[in-house]
């Protein structure tokens, strides 16, 4: 008797000085859409490229215990919210990732900020994140409008489509896209034949884009999301806009949806990503360990999961805390690089520095794989493709 | 529409004279069933996570509103949406912009839901069956694209960070405990009032016109007026609920006014059991439970939530309240 309760205190001990090393536990929640319409460019891929990240990091072995939990918004602020404020105050999660939807990521920015959290947000396109709405708790990686607007209508300019005509989704998002976009063009040399506001959602584009045909411009702006995108994209191949020698420059598209769409639909839009898969070499590695897991390409979404992920474990390491001041002080001081985007850093305001890509659809001709969909046009340095600190009027900044 | 034929499937298949004596013993099980779940909401912010808990109060009294209308005058509104969450909106806008404090935001939000409920009911009480759920349906349309377009919704991103405030300008309202209890009182008062409404003498009328229109006209009663006092009644409890959420959630989005909104508050009330007074508030607990505790399966959820409806409807066709009701013999 007296030995097994020896053995045992030893054994505790032995356990003691053992969890002594691993002391920090960090729980990571993947917030996204993982039933609808976007859940193809986050969903799971996103988790898997989250588990990527402390897989590379090597978590276990420098004592930080990571563990990943995921959950579906469904695309509804309410649920997010309430998804984020029971991971926050039961769960015990510390840091949200992805979050999709602007309408979502807002809310759980907010919510973030109220129960001092980390929010590393890649899934979101508005650029309120780093403007108005942002926070000392949120970090937005991979994209936002103002660089899809820059990189699109800037560098399509400079490759001499120097008028344009707008195809706009009638509501707020639409708007925003073209003004960010035709300010963009003007700013460049470029100018404004005429815009179109095509009812949200639409499915009929046909008129819209025979006006826009016999506008004569050389790029059509498609300023929309989702559904409304691709639907334009089929109806333009239909009017063979492409092949009669105009250009169709789409503003918020992801390689998923060139998947869907085929290349011969899709052959010659334009758009910006700050990711593809095959960049470089390094690109290529990852994606394929990527590809493994899900069965498709990653796009800048995922790839914004795993950079995030990365460079939040090194502050958690070098800080040896999980205190929010303290880690996105850190990540904020000190510039990272890694697999996906090479080198970056992140901004006083929470923007995420990192290179971004003018990309082209192939034509069918040209594709050698499956995924072989695209070719860089141009690279455009960060500080070209984002919106400058100074006029995002994001309250943080202005403080200093 | 089989509105009318499901109305009166439902649990109170008494004809229009039995009705009016809600039986002694029927009073009683409501008043304890009331009691029991004053008792419940006082305990359960103990047990449960308050603001999933207010989410269900929220859409309890919104199925709740809109079962008054379905139920009690076989009135199918498939556009109650537009009153919950343009009620929300402008609810988060008060809050917000116009600092307002938390119960008047409630009221302001309140109030736009009646009106719309006015304007909407008058126009849509003038037909009857689909073609009135189709013009609830159009009006609620119109309004989705209102919210998309204006610019105080905030378009996509809806209106955000709404503040919750001081209650009467006294009590805090950030700690989530506090404002489930507030949420509680005004869940209670909404029921209370939905049971008022359906035990008093007008919702005797009511339920007479539900079940035999002609016979209602020809006893003298203005059917069509009783018919937009019953609607604008639904509509501004469904204000209620949509406002109280904006200052739960401190936010208010598209997704509060999109039809499939409409849909899920049919959803939650034929699973909970039409026509009974407790049902819907148990078809709003089901299917936000599903929703959010299901909410790691990722696209199961859909699946699971229409697996549920499927069994509801093959298996017990009253809901689950309306089994209940069934087996005590007793109107829920």
């Amino acid at each position: 008797m007296r030995k097994t309760a020896t053995a045992l205190a030893v054994a505790g001990l032995l356990m003691g000085a053992g969890t002594a090393q691993a002391q920090i536990s960090v729980k990571l929640g993947v917030l996204n859409d993982r039933s609808g319409v976007y859940s193809d460019l986050g969903g799971e891929g996103s988790v898997v490229a989250a588990r990527m990240a402390v897989e590379d990091f090597k978590a276990e072995s420098k004592g930080i215990k990571v563990e990943i939990v995921s959950a579906d918004h469904q695309n509804k602020p309410d649920i997010g919210a309430s998804i984020t404020r029971k991971w926050y105050d039961q769960d015990n999660v510390d840091v949200i990732l992805d979050v999709p939807t602007s309408s979502v990521a807002l809310a759980v920015a907010q919510i973030t900020k109220e129960k001092n959290k980390v929010h590393l947000n890649s899934g979101a396109a508005t650029s309120d994140l780093t403007g108005p709405a942002c926070t000392a708790n949120t970090l937005h990686w991979a994209y936002d409008t103002v660089q899809l607007a820059n990189v699109t209508g800037g560098a399509m300019v400079r490759q001499g489509g120097d008028s344009w005509y707008f195809l706009t989704a009638d509501y707020a998002f639409g708007h925003a896209l073209e003004r960010d976009t035709s300010a963009v063009v003007k700013k460049n040399g470029g100018k404004v034949i005429g815009t179109v506001r095509t009812p949200f959602p639409s499915s009929d584009f046909s008129s819209f884009l025979l006006q826009a045909q016999a506008s004569k411009a050389k790029v059509i702006g498609l300023a929309n999301a989702g559904g409304d995108t691709v639907n334009a994209i089929k109806q333009a191949s239909e009017f063979g806009i492409t092949q009669g020698g105009q250009k169709l420059g789409g503003l918020l598209v992801f390689v998923n949806d060139i998947k869907a769409l085929g290349l011969k639909v899709a052959q010659g839009l334009n758009f910006s990503e700050t990711f593809y898969w095959d960049y470089n070499d390094s690109t290529r590695a990852w994606s394929k360990r990527f590809m493994g897991h899900m069965n498709r390409a990653p796009n800048m979404t995922n790839a914004g999961v795993y950079s995030s992920v990365l460079h939040y474990l090194r502050g958690v390491e070098a800080t040896k805390s999980k205190d929010p001041a303290k880690v996105i002080g850190w990540m904020k001081a000190n510039p990272f690089e890694d697999a996906v985007f090479g080198k970056g850093y992140v901004r006083e305001d929470g923007r995420v520095m990192i290179d971004a890509f003018l990309l082209e659809v192939k034509k069918p001709e040209e594709s050698k794989g499956e995924w072989d969909l695209l070719k860089v046009v141009t690279k455009v340095p960060a500080d070209q493709a984002f919106r400058p600190m100074s006029e995002g009027n994001c309250p943080l900044v202005k403080k200093n | 529409m089989s509105s009318g034929t499901v109305a009166s499937e439902g649990a109170d298949e008494a004809p229009i004279g039995a009705v009016q004596q809600t039986g002694k013993s029927a009073k009683k099980l409501h008043g304890m069933i009331f009691i029991g779940l004053a008792g419940l909401l006082l305990i359960a912010p103990f047990v449960l996570y308050p603001v999933f808990l207010m989410k269900v109060l929220c859409f309890a009294l919104f199925a709740s509103a809109f079962s008054l209308l379905l139920g009690y005058a076989g009135l199918l509104s498939f556009g109650h949406a537009a009153y919950f969450g343009m009620a929300s909106y402008i609810a988060a806008h008060a809050a917000k912009v116009w600092g307002f404090t938390p119960e008047l935001a409630i009221l302001s939000g309140t109030l736009v839901g009646t009106l719309l409920g006015v304007v909407f009911g008058w126009l849509a009480i003038k037909r009857q069956g689909i073609y009135f759920a189709m013009i609830t349906l159009a009006l609620s349309q119109m309004v989705f694209f209102f919210c998309v377009q204006a610019k105080f919704t905030g378009g996509e991103d809806g209106i955000q960070a709404v503040p919750r405030g001081h209650l009467f300008g006294l009590i805090d309202l950030a700690n989530d405990r506090v404002l489930y209890f507030v949420v509680a009182a005004i869940f209670l008062f909404g029921m209370i009032a939905i049971y008022r409404i359906i035990h008093s003498p007008f919702g005797q009328v009511m339920k007479a016109i539900r079940d035999n229109e002609p016979r209602a006209v020809s006893l003298g009663y203005r059917v069509n007026q009783y018919k937009l006092a019953l609607f604008v009644l639904s509509t501004a409890l469904a204000g209620l609920a949509g406002a109280t959420k904006a200052i739960v959630f401190q936010l208010a989005s598209l997704t509060d006014v999109h039809w499939s909104m409409s849909g899920e508050v049919v959803l939650m009330t034929l699973v909970g059991g039409l026509g009974t007074v407790f049902g819907p508030m148990v078809g709003a607990a089901v299917i936000v439970t599903m929703q959010n505790y299901l909410a790691t399966l990722g696209a199961w959820v859909l699946v699971v939530q229409g697996f549920i409806f499927v069994a509801c409807v093959l298996a017990f066709r009253e809901g689950i309240v309306g089994l209940f009701a069934k087996r005590l013999k007793q109107p829920l």
